[in-house]
């Protein structure tokens, strides 16, 4: 049995009469520890994908197991780091963090332990110099890692991040893209990140699963990462398996699965 | 700096270079310190504009009505009138002399403690109903229609109600503040309600917040800007229907003074218990913005 089991989910979105079908038979195992990415082109329904495993997005047909599980709604152990960061801007750093940590941790650990907690995360993001800052007196990449921060803060079997760093300028990706790196190599988290950023993908990912276009978007094809970790940005540009890769999954977007503009 | 200029390079290249743009550390004087006088002008200056214009306004405005209200004739007393006629209720407003002789700012206190009881409760049932309607779509469908023909009710219609209701008039008065000031609040409760981002109901449900910790963590706060400005016009129109109330009650406030005046032909009394009203609803307009906007500072910064 798998860590995290997507096992034939399909879904169709109903509105009034018109039902659209947006994700189609997709199956999918994820072992512990595990990094994956989703890529395909925008309105592939690849954020729907992680919606459901969220639990935010009801599944049509099919089912998500966690740990022999099923998932039907959403919960603390499968943390999302959203697109937008989604900070509360009313709530400073340590306060957006905090919401999180005291509703998962209130009771079981003291006071002080979860002060430490909160701190230790912050730090974790390198964000520990901010945490009496609100959300809108810092920077975009800032937010990101308050966002990271208060995903694992949860402690999740299993982060989802949704185009974590789509918003964000190429030398602050790059930064944060480290920082993933380094976190995932530390703590071990299985991770599930959607992008359509080719080489963020192949940089990171255990695995990388690419999505045909919707409507009724399937898994395409699968593509294992054969890279050793730590991985290095520089040494990776001119690695074999690296450029091999990157190639397979430009091919798979751009050659076999071209994007058709919507009318 | 200077214009960037572009120049062809053999290779096809396109090179942009900036003439002139010169590094260096340019050297500042030490400001020398400025004498008292020179601080304290922009600061004159800023009360010198806001205060003077108005001041003058008022002037123009007592000279021009001291002017047509002059002639013997005259149905409305001069401004020199009433001065001479309402200048205890003016300086002294806080004189105490029996049960119905006592000053205006003691009857003003006792106006606002009726607009406080019934604003205060208008202000916690309109917050709670205008999330309920805000939130459950039935509850919107339901109670909606009935907001929006009750709340054109003019506020003095249901006093004849209130009164059969509570038989006394001190409770009767606070009920009028009370519905008068609700609507506003309800309804833009439920705008601001609506207006909750997605993702920040993604992230209560994912953290599993109880309906208790999505109300106070993240409804009311997100809200808040909308609850003010509910709140902000309920506090203008409670202070609009509690004179009315008060005319037709009775008692000690300020509206059965004016009705009091009036039936005593007291005109000069009638001239300084309207600005002591309209002074008294700028300022309570003033407090709730001002706590709006001292509670809503994190929320609006976005």
């Amino acid at each position: 049995m798998s860590y995290l089991k997507i096992d034939h989910v399909d879904k169709t979105f109903q509105r009034g009469a018109t039902s659209t079908p947006v994700l189609k038979d997709i199956s999918l195992d994820i072992e512990r520890g595990e990094y994956v990415s989703v890529i395909g082109h925008s309105g592939c329904g690849k954020s729907t994908l992680l919606n459901i495993i969220a639990g935010l997005t009801p599944i049509t047909s099919g089912a998500v197991l966690l740990e022999g599980r099923e998932v039907r709604d959403p919960g603390p152990e499968r943390a999302v780091v959203f697109q937008n960061h989604s900070l509360l801007p009313w709530l400073t750093v340590y306060d957006n963090v905090a919401l999180a940590v005291n509703k998962v941790f209130g009771g079981r650990k003291s006071k002080a332990e979860r002060h430490d907690w909160i701190m230790h995360n912050l730090d974790l993001v390198q964000m520990g110099h901010a945490k009496d800052k609100r959300p809108a007196e810092i920077s975009g990449g800032m937010k990101q890692r308050v966002g990271i921060a208060r995903g694992l803060s949860m402690e999740p079997k299993i982060l989802l991040l949704d185009e974590p760093f789509g918003a964000l300028d190429a030398l602050t990706r790059a930064h944060l893209q480290d920082s993933i790196m380094q976190i995932h190599a530390t703590l071990g988290n299985t991770m599930i990140m959607i992008t359509h950023d080719v080489d963020e993908a192949v940089l990171l990912s255990d695995r990388i699963v690419m999505m045909t276009n919707g409507p009724s978007a399937r898994i395409g094809e699968v593509l294992d990462v054969r890279l050793a970790r730590p991985r290095k940005r520089l040494d990776l540009v001119s690695d074999r398996t690296y450029i091999a890769a990157r190639e397979a999954v430009l091919k798979f977007l751009y050659e076999r699965h071209r994007f058709v503009e919507a009318a | 700096m200077g214009r960037a200029v572009l120049k062809e390079v053999e290779t096809g290249a396109t090179v942009v270079a900036l003439p002139g743009a010169k590094p260096g550390v340019v050297p500042l004087p030490a400001p020398p310190r400025k004498p008292i006088s020179s601080r304290l002008l922009p600061w004159l200056r800023t009360i010198l504009v806001n205060v003077l214009p108005p001041l003058v306004t008022v002037a123009l405005i007592a000279l021009f009505w001291q002017i047509a209200a002059a002639g013997p004739q005259s149905s409305l007393p001069p401004p020199t009138k009433i001065w001479e006629e309402a200048k205890d209720l003016i300086v002294e407003p806080f004189y105490w002399a029996g049960s119905q002789d006592i000053g205006l700012g003691w009857r003003i206190l006792v106006s606002l403690q009726r607009v406080a009881i019934g604003f205060s409760l208008a202000a916690i049932v309109g917050v709670l109903l205008g999330a309920l309607v805000g939130q459950s779509v039935w509850a919107m469908r339901g109670l909606d229609p009935i907001f929006q023909v009750l709340r054109t009710v003019p506020p003095l219609a249901w006093l004849p109600l209130s009164l059969a209701a509570f038989r006394d008039s001190q409770p009767s008065a606070i009920f009028v503040i009370f519905i008068t000031a609700i609507w506003p609040v309800i309804i833009n409760t439920a705008v601001g309600i609506r207006n909750i981002p997605q993702d920040y109901r993604n992230v209560a449900q994912v953290l599993r917040l109880n309906q208790v910790e999505f109300f106070f963590k993240i409804m009311v706060p997100s809200a808040a800007p909308y609850i003010f400005t509910g709140l902000r016009i309920g506090v203008g129109l409670s202070w609009l229907a509690i004179v009315a109330a008060e005319m037709l009650t009775g008692g000690v406030g300020i509206g059965f003074f004016i009705w009091d005046a009036w039936n005593s032909s007291r005109l000069s009394d009638i001239i300084v218990a309207l600005i002591y009203i309209g002074v008294v609803g700028f300022v309570l307009d003033r407090l709730v913005a001002l706590t709006g906007s001292i509670v809503t500072r994190g929320t609006l910064t976005h």
